[in-house]
C-alpha cells in the first residue's frame, strides 16, 4: 500500500524546508574557510599580525555559521530514513556508499579540526595551524563532493542496475556514479556558489567597516581578499553553469525545457528566451522575447543539437510509461515464480523503462490495467510546473550577472588604488550581502523541484518513495523543527550581527576600533 | 573478492565498531554534559566542564553520523526500517542534538547569565535525552519493533510512539544513561581539577555502581523475556530476501548465544567488571584506569546487546518473519567489498588524526586556565 498522498506531500515540505534551512549555512562554510586558508597563508608567509588577526575575526563569524551548519545537517543525514523509508531501501545499495564515504573521508577531518582551528593558535606552529585551517577547508569542501555525487545520480541514476529478486537498484559500477556528468558539474558549481556567497559576505562586512571609516587596514585587507576570489569564483560558477550537464539524464531534458520554457522542439540551435509568461495550461508562452542562438550554446555546447521540447518529452514519456507497464506486468510474473524465457525476455526488453510504469501506481494499483486517461495523467505528471522554474531560474541568473558586476567593479577600483571614494559600491556592496543565498536557494528550487514527480530520475517516483507515516508524525516534526529552526536562527542571527558590529575588536588584542577609541578621549 | 557470507559478519562488525566508537568518545560528551548541573556550580566551574570536552566534542559525535551512513550503506533495509519506525523518538532524538552545536559555541559569546543559564539548560537536555534514548532505542529492539515487510518490501507500521516507552526499554534507557553519565564523569575526573573533578569523582564512584547493577539486573529480566529463534534461513553465503525466511519467538532465546558459544560471557563479565573497577579507581583516586575501565564496561556492555540479539539486527513484533538479521538486509556484495574498502583506508586515518588532535588539546582544564583564556574558551 502506498503512503497517503498528504503524508507524502508533507514529507516533501519538510525535506524541501529542512534542506534549503541547511544550505543557507553550507555555502559559509565552503566559502569563508578557503578565505581563512588564504588569510592565514598571508600570514604565515609575512608574519604580519593583521593577517592573523582576519583568520582570527573572520573565524569566529565562521564558527557561529558552522554550528548551525552542523545543527541543521543531522536532520539531512537521517531523514532519509525517516521520511523516505522505501527510497533508502530502493537505492540504499548506491546511495548510502557516498553518504557513508562522506562521513568517512570528509566529515571526520572536518570536524575533528574545527575544534583544533579555535582552540590551537597558542598549541600549534604557524605551520601546522595553517595546516588545520587548510584540513577544516578540505574536509568541508570534500563534504560537498560527495554529496553532490548522491544528489547527481538522484539526477542521473548511471552506474546501477534494478535486481528483481531484492526488488531495488544496486550498485554496477562506482567508477560511473563518481564521475557521474552531472555529479561533477554539479560539484563545481556548487562549491564556487559557495565561495561567492562567503566573498560577497567578506566583501560586504569589510564595506561596512570602510564606510564607517574604522580598522581601515583590517578592512581594505580583507575586502581585497573577497573581492579577488568572488570575482574568480563568480566567473567559475558562469563559466562551469550547473546548464551543461543538463543534457545527460531524462530529468536533465526535462528541467532544461522548463527552465526555458521550451513547449515545442526548436531546431537547432535553439533560441534563448529571455522573457516569457508561461502558460502550463495550453502549454505555450505569453510575451516572449528570443535571443537566438543562445540556447543551443548553452545546452548543448554545440551549433547542430536540439533542445527537445515539453510536449515532445511528453509523447517520449508516454510511450515510456506504456513500456514500463511491459516491464511490470514481467516483474510481477517473475515475483509469482514465472522464470520462463519469455517472461524474462520481456523484463529485459523494458527494464530500464520500469520507473515510468511505476508512475502509474498512483492511479492503479496493478499497474498493468491503467486506462488510457491515466496513462496519459501519468505522462502528464512527467512535466514539472514550468512558470515556478522559469523564474527562478532567471532570478538566479540575473543575480550572478549582478556579482560578477560588484566583483569586477569592486576589483578594478582597488586595482587603481581609488576604493575609498567609491561609496556607491561599497555601499552596494553591503547591501548584496543577502543576494548570494537568494540565487543559491533559487538554483536548488530548480534542481531539486525540476526532478517532480521523481526521486530517482526515471527510476522511483516520490509518490513511492516516502515512509508510510501518518500526518500527525509529521504534523509533530516540521512544527517542531521549524520551531526550533526559527529560534536557532534568530540567536544566530543575533550573534552575527553582534560579532560584526564589534569587529575585530571582538579579538581583545587592543589594536582595533572599539579599543583604541576608548583609550583616545583619556590621552587627549 | 571476499565471500558474501563472510561480508555479511564483517559488516555487523564494523557498524557495530562504529557505534561503540561513538558511545566511546560521543559518549563521555554526553553524560559530562549531562552531569553539568552536578559538577558545576558556577559559571566558571561549568565552563572547565565544557571546556573540556569543548575543542573535541564535533569529531566524537561525527562517529554517530558516520555510522548512520554506513547503516544506510551497508544495511540499507535497517536504516529504512529502523529509522522510520522510530519516528516520533527519533525527531526528539534530533530536537536534542540541535542543541549541542550551538550550545557549545554560542554559550560564551555573550557574558550576560541568563544567556549562559539558558544554554547550560540546553547542553544538560542534548546530554540527558540522547544519552536515555539510545537506550531506550536498543531496548526496544529486544521487545520487538512495530512493522512488517510487504513483497515488494514496503514498511508499514503497527503500533505507534507510546509503545515504544514498555517498561524494559525506559530500563535500558537507565542502563544506558547510567553507563554514560559513568563515563562522563571518567572523563571529568581525567581533565579537570579542585570542585569539579572532585564532583566527578563522586559521580563516577555512584555511577559505576548503579551501572555494575542495572546491567546485572538487565540481564535477570532478559532471561524472562521472549527472544527470537532463526528456525529456517536459505543459503547464508547467497542473495536471501528477508521474507523468506522462518523465525518463531521462545523465552530467554536472546540468552541463546551465550549457551550455545561460552566465549560470549566475556562481554557481560567486561561490562559489569568494568563499571565496577572503574568505581573502584575512582575511590582511589586512579584517573586514568578509571576512564579505560568505563570504557571496557561500555565496550562490554553493547558487544552483550549485539550478541545476545545475533543474527538478528531489527527484531518485529509485528510479523516475526519480517525481523532484519545480519544475512537478509544487507547491500549487494559488490557494495558491501567497496565499503569495507573505504573503511579500511579511512578508519586508521581518522584514528591517527583524532588521537594526534587529543594530544594538542591535552592537560588539565582549571578556572586559572579559564580567566586567563577567557575570550577564547568556550
Amino acid at each position: 500500500m502506498l503512503p497517503a498522498a498528504d503524508v507524502v506531500e508533507l514529507s516533501r515540505l519538510q525535506f524541501g524546508l529542512t534542506a534549503m534551512f541547511h544550505f543557507l549555512f553550507v555555502p559559509l562554510t565552503l566559502g569563508l574557510s578557503w578565505i581563512l586558508v588564504i588569510c592565514e597563508s598571508v600570514y604565515v608567509m609575512t608574519g604580519q599580525q593583521v593577517y592573523k588577526d582576519m583568520t582570527r575575526f573572520w573565524g569566529k563569524l565562521f564558527g557561529i555559521n558552522f554550528a548551525m551548519g552542523v545543527t541543521t545537517g543531522m536532520t539531512l543525514e537521517f531523514q532519509f530514513g525517516t521520511n523516505w523509508a522505501y527510497y533508502s531501501h530502493y537505492v540504499g545499495d548506491i546511495f548510502g556508499v557516498p553518504l557513508a564515504i562522506e562521513g568517512l573521508m570528509a566529515f571526520f577531518l572536518e570536524s575533528t579540526f574545527v575544534g583544533l582551528f579555535f582552540f590551537g593558535w597558542d598549541r600549534l606552529s604557524k605551520g601546522q595551524h595553517l595546516c588545520v585551517t587548510f584540513l577544516v577547508a578540505l574536509g568541508s569542501n570534500l563534504s560537498a563532493l560527495w554529496i553532490l555525487i548522491a544528489n547527481g545520480w538522484m539526477q542521473n541514476p548511471v552506474g546501477a542496475v534494478f535486481n528483481p529478486e531484492t526488488m531495488r537498484m544496486e550498485l554496477a559500477s562506482l567508477g560511473e556514479v563518481f564521475f557521474n556528468p552531472v555529479a561533477q558539474v554539479k560539484f563545481v558549481h556548487t562549491v564556487a556558489a559557495g565561495y561567492v556567497a562567503a566573498s560577497m559576505f567578506v566583501l560586504g562586512v569589510s564595506a561596512w567597516y570602510l564606510l564607517k571609516a574604522r580598522d581601515t587596514g583590517f578592512a581594505l585587507r580583507s575586502f581585497a581578499i573577497a573581492a579577488g576570489f568572488g570575482l574568480a569564483s563568480t566567473l567559475s560558477v558562469a563559466v562551469l553553469g550547473d546548464e551543461s550537464g543538463y543534457t545527460a539524464g531524462e530529468v536533465q531534458k526535462v528541467k532544461m525545457a522548463a527552465i526555458e520554457a521550451e513547449w515545442e522542439t526548436q531546431p537547432a540551435p535553439a533560441s534563448f528566451n529571455l522573457f516569457a509568461i508561461p502558460d502550463q495550461e495550453n502549454e505555450r508562452n505569453h510575451y516572449e522575447v528570443k535571443i537566438p542562438y543562445v540556447l543551443g550554446l548553452i545546452a548543448t555546447r554545440s551549433l547542430d543539437k536540439e533542445v527537445t521540447g515539453i510536449k515532445d518529452l511528453k509523447v517520449e514519456h508516454e510511450v515510456r510509461i506504456r513500456s514500463g507497464m511491459l516491464a511490470y506486468d514481467a516483474l510481477t510474473k517473475m515475483k509469482a515464480g514465472d522464470k520462463s524465457e519469455p517472461v524474462k525476455a520481456q523484463f529485459a526488453a523494458h527494464e530500464k523503462d520500469l520507473g515510468f510504469g511505476l508512475l502509474l501506481k498512483k492511479y492503479t494499483p496493478n499497474v498493468v490495467d491503467a486506462t488510457e486517461v491515466q496513462i496519459k495523467a501519468a505522462a502528464n505528471d512527467t512535466i514539472p510546473q514550468v512558470a515556478p522554474l522559469y523564474w527562478s531560474f532567471r532570478v538566479m541568473v540575473g543575480l550572478g550577472m549582478w556579482f560578477l558586476f560588484i566583483f569586477a567593479a569592486s576589483f578594478y577600483f582597488l586595482a587603481r588604488r581609488n576604493l575609498a571614494p567609491q561609496r556607491w559600491l561599497l555601499k552596494l556592496a553591503v547591501w548584496s550581502i543577502p543576494l548570494p543565498w537568494i540565487a543559491i536557494e533559487c538554483g536548488w528550487f530548480v534542481a531539486e523541484y525540476g526532478r517532480q514527480p521523481w526521486t530517482i530520475s526515471g527510476i522511483l517516483p516520490t509518490r513511492l518513495s516516502a515512509s508510510a507515516l501518518e500526518a500527525g508524525q509529521l504534523h509533530f516534526s516540521l512544527i517542531g523543527l521549524m520551531s526550533i529552526y526559527i529560534l536557532l536562527f534568530a540567536v544566530e542571527m543575533y550573534l552575527m550581527l553582534k560579532y560584526i558590529r564589534i569587529g575585530p575588536s571582538s579579538l581583545h588584542t587592543g589594536r582595533y576600533f572599539r579599543e583604541t577609541a576608548a583609550a583616545q578621549p583619556q590621552s587627549a | 573478492m571476499i565471500d558474501y557470507e563472510t561480508l555479511k559478519l564483517v559488516w555487523w562488525g564494523l557498524n557495530a565498531a562504529l557505534l561503540i566508537g561513538f558511545a566511546l568518545t560521543g559518549g563521555f560528551d554526553l553524560g559530562a554534559a549531562a552531569l553539568l548541573p552536578f559538577v558545576g556550580k558556577t559559571d566558571e566551574e561549568r565552563r572547565v566542564a565544557i571546556n573540556a570536552i569543548g575543542p573535541t566534542w564535533e569529531g566524537n559525535q561525527t562517529w554517530l553520523i558516520t555510522a548512520g551512513g554506513a547503516i544506510f550503506a551497508a544495511w540499507p533495509l535497517v536504516y529504512a526500517a529502523a529509522f522510520s519506525v522510530f519516528y516520533i523518538a527519533f525527531m526528539l532524538l534530533l530536537f536534542a542534538l540541535f542543541l549541542r552545536p550551538v550550545g557549545f559555541d554560542y554559550r560564551s559569546k555573550v557574558a550576560d547569565p541568563r544567556w549562559r543559564t539558558t544554554w547550560d539548560w540546553g547542553l544538560f537536555i542534548g546530554g540527558l535525552v540522547p544519552a536515555i534514548l539510545c537506550g531506550v532505542a536498543i531496548g526496544n529492539l529486544f521487545v520487538g519493533l512495530s512493522f512488517q515487510f510487504d513483497d515488494s518490501m514496503r514498511v508499514s507500521y503497527g503500533a505507534g510512539f507510546f509503545a515504544l516507552l514498555n517498561p524494559f526499554s525506559l530500563f535500558c534507557g537507565l542502563v544506558s544513561l547510567s553507563m554514560l553519565l559513568l563515563h562522563g564523569a571518567t572523563f571529568l575526573h581525567l581533565r579537570t581539577d579542585a570542585h569539579v573533578q572532585r564532583r566527578a569523582r563522586t559521580a563516577v564512584m555512584v555511577w559505576g555502581l548503579v551501572t555494575a547493577l542495572l546491567f546485572a539486573l538487565g540481564g535477570v529480566w532478559i532471561k524472562q523475556m521472549a527472544g527470537l529463534h532463526l528456525v529456517q534461513i536459505g543459503d547464508v553465503n547467497g542473495v536471501i530476501t528477508p521474507l523468506s525466511k522462518s523465525v518463531q519467538a521462545g523465552e530467554g532465546a536472546w540468552l541463546t548465544n551465550f549457551h550455545t558459544w561460552p566465549q560470549a560471557w566475556l562481554a557481560p563479565i567486561a561490562g559489569i567488571g568494568g563499571a565496577l573497577l572503574a568505581a573502584l579507581a575512582g575511590l582511589l583516586r586512579w584517573r586514568w584506569p578509571a576512564f579505560l575501565a568505563s570504557g571496557l564496561a561500555i565496550v562490554g556492555i553493547i558487544v552483550t546487546a549485539g550478541l545476545a540479539l545475533f543474527p538478528f539486527v531489527l527484531p518485529s513484533s509485528l510479523d516475526l518473519n519480517s525481523s532484519l538479521t545480519v544475512w537478509d538486509s544487507v547491500s549487494s556484495q559488490k557494495t558491501l567489498g567497496i565499503m569495507l574498502g573505504v573503511v579500511l583506508v579511512f578508519l586508521p586515518l581518522i584514528s591517527i588524526y583524532t588521537t594526534w588532535v587529543y594530544r594538542v588539546m591535552r592537560g588539565t582544564v582549571t578556572i586559572d586556565r579559564i580567566r586567563r583564556e577567557t575570550h577564547t574558551s568556550y
